[in-house]
């Protein structure tokens, strides 16, 4: 199994849902986060004083996929949340040992 | 300034109507001129309780806008100003004094502020508000129960102290706070409205004051009190922990955009209502109000254009807010163009002194009350002095009844020194009023909360609560 973390823009998250929608994907979180790599933050000014805001609203996907299926997600994110400006975000992938489905004890893909 | 001119064209008319039948009947012999009399008796009676009740219904009216610019229009806008974890004692420090100086006023601030005394404080005719009923305070107001003129003076004395709490917001104790608001409505504000407004003040213009201070609504006894009071404050309690390196951003400009925008709104019970009657000088004071407030929005917003290359929202309503405070003493003697100038400057003035010399001085306001009340009401005064005109309101008259020059540009020059002295006197009893106090209270039970309750923030630390509940409820 599988873990993609996928960070993009907070505009793009009605595509990719769709996009992950379109290729089975069943199960998904969603979490407004913030951060910033490479993309530089904005100033904000109230009443004179000047504020930098660095650590940027982002929307951050995490799934747990079967491994046939990992290599489609990551494009169909990759082609439904790319604008090609800085700020487009990350996919990070990594291995996972165990899933339980707390409802009825499953284990392993059936549990996904 | 706050009098009353009997409409003799409406008794007149009233007369006539009622007098014309009267007359044709005359031929008769079983119609003595008693009977007339007694029906002009009846008449007169009739028109003056017309007026009466129109007066009353403005004034009512008015008195309920200016307690709703206190909650929600205050506690909204500095309650959007501050972060997160004070809102709620931040909107509370407003809400507070809507019941703690409504119950000292009907103790005895209504007495110390408008019955008779020295030049500098009324006495104690009217403690508990005794004498305080239903009959009209001609002094005052002819036309209005005294009980409505004292409820619409209350209104006043309510949202005075809670300008201040946007100087010390963020790290007072609430009993402290308390404590410093009972003080400053005895020692600052009442002695201040009884000298601008009260029988026999030294510097009321309406009623023979020693030095005749124009201020319809409140520059000085308001806005200048309250600001200047809030510069000791800020300056006293010292800056917010981690000011101005921290970055320090209101938590809801939203919350401070309606609570303007009722500001904005409220302000017309406050200045028209200064008419105290529903004639046409309440009129032109409510147009000036709007006028001078929408012309601040401009100078304040292009300010801040030219310098930051963007208009903001909060600008915007800072802006507002400039212009409501510089009208306030001049809405009953200027026309709307004078009204336009005024809130112009105010909004441009305040601009500066909130953006650009606060930051050079270093000093933590942290709502700008001192940049905006402070300054805003020094400068509608001394404009007030200027723009003032006779046209619009009489308010001087020689020995003879002829209508004297009001303002400097219609020639009374002396005005402007007059209006200083209004000025200076707000400055002088604010600030040493504000001192003493501030000395009392941290001697007494300290003003500041600790660092840890501030870090932790004033609502869960001085009130047990928060304003935006955090922990997951089905």
């Amino acid at each position: 199994m599988t873990k993609i973390e996928a960070i993009i823009q907070t505009s793009k998250l009605e595509s990719v849902k769709n996009a992950l929608h379109d290729i089975g994907v069943e199960g998904m979180t969603v979490l407004e986060v913030r951060g910033h790599g490479r993309q530089k933050g904005h100033t904000e000014v109230y009443r004179g004083r000047e504020y930098t805001v660095d650590l940027i609203p982002k929307i951050k996907i995490e799934m747990v996929l079967a491994d046939e299926m990992v290599e489609k997600v990551e494009n169909a994110i990759v082609s439904a949340a790319q604008t090609g400006k800085i700020g487009d975000g990350k996919i990070f992938r990594s291995r996972v040992d165990e899933a339980i489905r707390i409802r009825n004890d499953e284990r392993g893909d059936n549990a996904l | 300034m706050r009098k009353i001119r009997v409409d003799h064209c409406v008794l007149s008319a009233v007369l006539f109507m009622v007098l014309a039948p009267v007359s044709w009947g005359q031929s008769s012999p079983s119609s003595p001129s008693t009977d007339v009399g007694a029906r002009l008796t009846a008449v007169e009676q009739q028109a003056a309780d017309a007026k009466s009740s129109a007066d009353n219904a403005w004034m009512l009216t008015s008195a309920a806008l200016v307690l709703m610019m206190t909650g929600p229009g205050l506690a909204l806008f500095y309650g959007g100003l501050v972060r997160k974890k004070n809102v709620l004692s931040t909107m509370l420090q407003s809400f507070g004094m809507m019941a703690i100086i409504s119950v000292l006023w009907a103790l005895c601030g209504y007495s110390l502020a408008f019955s008779s005394g020295t030049s500098f404080i009324g006495g104690f005719q009217h403690l508990f508000l005794h004498g305080v009923g239903l009959q009209p305070d001609a002094a005052y107001s002819a036309t209005i129960p005294q009980q409505t003129f004292m409820i619409y003076q209350l209104m006043f004395a309510i949202i005075t102290p809670a300008l201040i709490t946007g100087a010390f917001a963020e790290r007072m104790k609430f009993s402290a706070m308390v404590m410093f608001m009972v003080l400053w409505s005895f020692l600052v504000y009442d002695p201040m409205a009884h000298m601008v407004w009260g029988k026999g003040g030294l510097l009321n213009a309406a009623l023979g004051g020693r030095f005749p201070t124009l201020d319809f609504a409140g520059g000085t006894v308001v806005h200048i009190t309250s600001g200047v009071s809030a510069l000791v404050c800020a300056i006293y309690l010292g800056r917010r922990l981690g000011y101005p390196r921290e970055a320090m951003p209101p938590h809801s400009v939203v919350l401070s955009f309606i609570g303007a925008c009722l500001l904005w709104v409220g302000w017309f019970g406050f200045n028209a209502g200064s008419a105290l009657a529903a004639g046409g000088l309440a009129t032109s004071a409510f147009v000036a109000t709007h006028f001078a407030s929408a012309a601040a929005v401009i100078g304040w917003t292009s300010a801040e254009w030219l310098r930051n290359g963007k208009p903001s929202a909060l600008g915007a309503i800072s802006g507002a807010v400039a212009g409501l405070v510089a009208i306030t003493p001049a809405s009953g003697f200027v026309g709307p163009m004078s009204s336009m100038l005024i809130g112009f400057a105010a909004g441009v003035v305040c601009y500066f002194m909130v953006a650009k010399v606060k930051a050079r001085l270093g000093y933590d306001d942290s709502l700008d009350a001192f940049g905006v009340h402070g300054i805003g009401g020094t400068l509608g005064a001394v404009l007030t002095g200027i723009f003032a005109t006779s046209t619009i309101n009489p308010i001087f008259k020689d020995a003879n009844g002829n209508v004297l020059p009001s303002g400097m540009i219609e020639g009374n020059f002396h005005q402007v020194w007059n209006q200083l002295a209004g000025v200076v006197m707000a400055w002088v009893i604010a600030i040493v009023g504000t001192l003493l106090i501030l000395k009392l209270v941290d001697l007494t039970i300290g003003l500041r909360v600790t660092a840890e309750h501030e870090i932790q923030g004033l609502d869960i630390s001085q009130h047990g609560e928060e304003g935006y509940y955090w922990e997951v409820s089905t």
